[in-house]
């Protein structure tokens, strides 16, 4: 029997070569990340949504200060969507070209929503792993204090703070910041806590690494996965925060506009028979809300298998 | 037991009071007094105010009396825009109502959550588990202020089968629509938490035991199983309660139901300050209350806390 060499090479060249090559555990997630189709979806939505926040606003027609006189007074109807009048999504209650103010609504619920997740990300990180690596009592009054800012009724806190201040948007950053962290410290911790005995750290250590710097370079890059999952879910979580301050009307003030603002006004002048005004905000609302779940969902699943 | 308790109590007690020093020290710090209005007071009036509020005291003994007055007396001072109320009537007005509509949503999230998990988990991968998890997902992004518009949407507005707001104590079509805005969200994410947990509490070890003694599967569920599945259920609760109280607030204004969500944003539209701090001290009062409840009834349930 004659063995075919050509075969026989290619045959082990590919084990040779699939035992270079390897596949990271990064590798491997991306995989199932991009073969699960909720993320995708999800992913997709989100794209759309932020191009549309970005680049919405060249295509408006009116600015989203501008009063359309020749609507006001018969919005329910002269004011629906049309392509003629150039309002895409009709016109407020005012006469305020619909489209442009969610354009603007968009940016500001997204911007608040990822500027709240980073802040989430940055201060829950480095508390988190601070209190988990040094441990002790240190740990103990860190944590402790966490454990006392999270039973505090944090939403009535922050109306609180936004009363007394004054309504701004560094004011509303701020108040969401000051909270956002809190469950990230806690989850990072924890990991922090398993990671630091394994022996690259002891290595570490011995080797005479500052603690800060163990922390920074070692610790940190470890958790990534983690907290990028965490993230993801955070940032809906700080647009429902803003979009409920906003519906009570005591977020951004006009002519600034976000979902929560744009679905209560909407809400408020349905019985009008002018739907549109709660339909298209709520759409991106509901959408964004959707597309950020499902990339979280499917992060976790893709970072951890087992946990199908 | 009663060591954990009065351990948990030495937590929470010193919480509360930093939190009523905290909203007080703001207040103090804010910008504008509660009586610079449109109108500047003559100064002699002002004079006045302040003394009849305490205002010239240093700031120790101004927390002091507060405190004291909150404590022991139970009495969170007079409203500083209607000067004939105190703070305690605005809250013994709302109070009833909020808790009313408030303890059913709770109720209601959690009967209907962990029945919907359940099911969910025991007809696994079947058309239940889909419609359930399909209703968990759709309802996660339905928060009250999304669900409250369009249930008068199509309750009030469309077959006009429901009052869009208002409230009765005596008439329970009143209640229905706060009590699912309010619940829905919160059913969805205990649904869903129910169902992970018990579909591991049904692979695990002690359900293969009993349903290999030939323990009928009702049983198995309801004695074997619901009990530890209930666990991650229950450390949830904590959360909804805050969330529940907080989402209170749009459902007060929205179908205006007079809870003390109303006397809270009134009072922040109006910088009326001790009604703001005094219904945020009750709120982190019963928030720190129902969070000591709710350790203690994990302990009570997980067999592997010692405490």
């Amino acid at each position: 029997m004659v063995i075919d060499q050509s075969k026989m090479q290619s045959l082990s060249d590919r084990f040779v070569e699939a035992e270079v090559k390897g596949r990271s555990p990064w590798a491997d997630a991306r995989k199932r990340f991009f073969r699960n189709k909720a993320a995708m979806l999800g992913l997709m939505i989100l794209v759309l949504v932020s191009l549309f926040a970005i680049f919405g606003g060249y295509v408006a027609q009116w600015s989203n200060e501008e009063l359309d006189f020749s609507v006001m007074g018969q919005v329910a109807q002269m004011g629906q969507p049309s392509l003629e009048n150039g309002h895409f999504f009709g016109t407020d209650n005012l006469g305020r070209d619909l489209y442009a103010r969610v354009v603007q609504g968009t940016r500001i619920s997204l911007m608040v929503g990822v500027v709240g997740a980073a802040i989430a990300v940055i201060v829950g990180t480095l508390y988190g792993a601070t209190a988990g690596y040094v441990g002790g009592r240190t740990d103990q009054i860190m944590m402790r204090t966490v454990d006392i800012l999270m039973s505090i009724p944090y939403m009535f806190v922050l109306i609180l703070l936004l009363v007394m201040f004054g309504r701004s948007m560094s004011m509303l950053f701020l108040g969401i910041g000051l909270i956002s962290w809190l469950d990230m410290s806690r989850i990072v911790r924890g990991q922090t806590l398993s990671l630091k005995n394994r022996e690259f750290i002891e290595a570490a250590r011995a080797t005479g690494v500052s603690s800060f710097r163990i922390i920074i370079r070692h610790i940190v890059p470890n958790l990534l996965g983690v907290v990028a999952v965490y993230a993801t879910l955070l940032v809906p979580l700080m647009i429902l925060t803003e979009s409920f301050i906003s519906f009570l009307g005591l977020g951004v003030q006009e002519p600034l506009t976000s979902w929560g603002a744009l679905i209560s006004e909407g809400a408020g002048t349905m019985n009008y028979g002018t739907l549109w005004q709660l339909a298209f905000p709520l759409f991106f609302f509901v959408i964004t809300l959707f597309g950020f779940f499902f990339v979280g969902d499917g992060l976790r699943d893709a970072l951890d298998p087992k946990e199908r | 037991m009663f060591a954990f308790i009065l351990r948990r109590l030495a937590v929470a007690i010193p919480t509360l009071l930093l939190l009523i020093v905290f909203s007080f020290v703001l207040m103090q710090m804010a910008p504008g007094g509660p009586f610079t209005g449109e109108r500047a007071l003559p100064p002699a009036v002002l004079a006045n105010l302040e003394a009849q509020y305490g205002l010239n005291d240093p700031l120790w003994l101004q927390i002091w009396n507060y405190l004291v007055n909150v404590v022991v007396h139970f009495d969170f001072g007079p409203s500083f825009v209607y000067p004939d109320r105190t703070v305690n009537q605005l809250i013994a007005n709302g109070f009833p109502v909020t808790l009313t509509y408030g303890g059913l949503s709770f109720i209601a999230a959690v009967v209907m959550g962990v029945a919907l998990g359940v099911v969910a988990a025991i007809w696994h991968n079947s058309w239940i588990d889909y419609l359930a998890v399909g209703i968990s997902i759709g309802a996660q992004v339905l928060p009250n202020f999304v669900m409250a518009p369009l249930l008068v949407l199509v309750f009030t507005l469309w077959y006009g089968l429901l009052p869009g707001g208002g409230w009765s104590f005596s008439n329970p079509s009143f209640w229905i629509m706060p009590v699912i805005a309010l619940s829905t969200s919160y059913m969805a994410s205990i649904a869903r938490i129910t169902r992970s947990s018990m579909l591991e509490v049904l692979g695990s070890n002690h359900i293969r035991t009993a349903r290999a003694k030939g323990m009928p599967e009702h049983r198995v569920i309801i004695r074997h199983a619901l009990k530890p599945a209930m666990l991650p259920v229950i450390s949830y609760l904590g959360p909804v309660f805050v969330s529940m109280i907080t989402g209170s607030v749009v459902i007060d204004i929205y179908f205006s139901t007079g809870g003390i969500g109303k006397a809270f944003v009134d009072s922040a539209l109006n910088r009326d300050y001790a009604v703001m701090m005094g219904v945020t001290i009750l709120v982190g009062a019963l928030t720190i209350l129902f969070n000591l409840i709710v350790d203690v009834l994990y302990a009570w349930i997980d067999p592997k806390i010692r405490y």
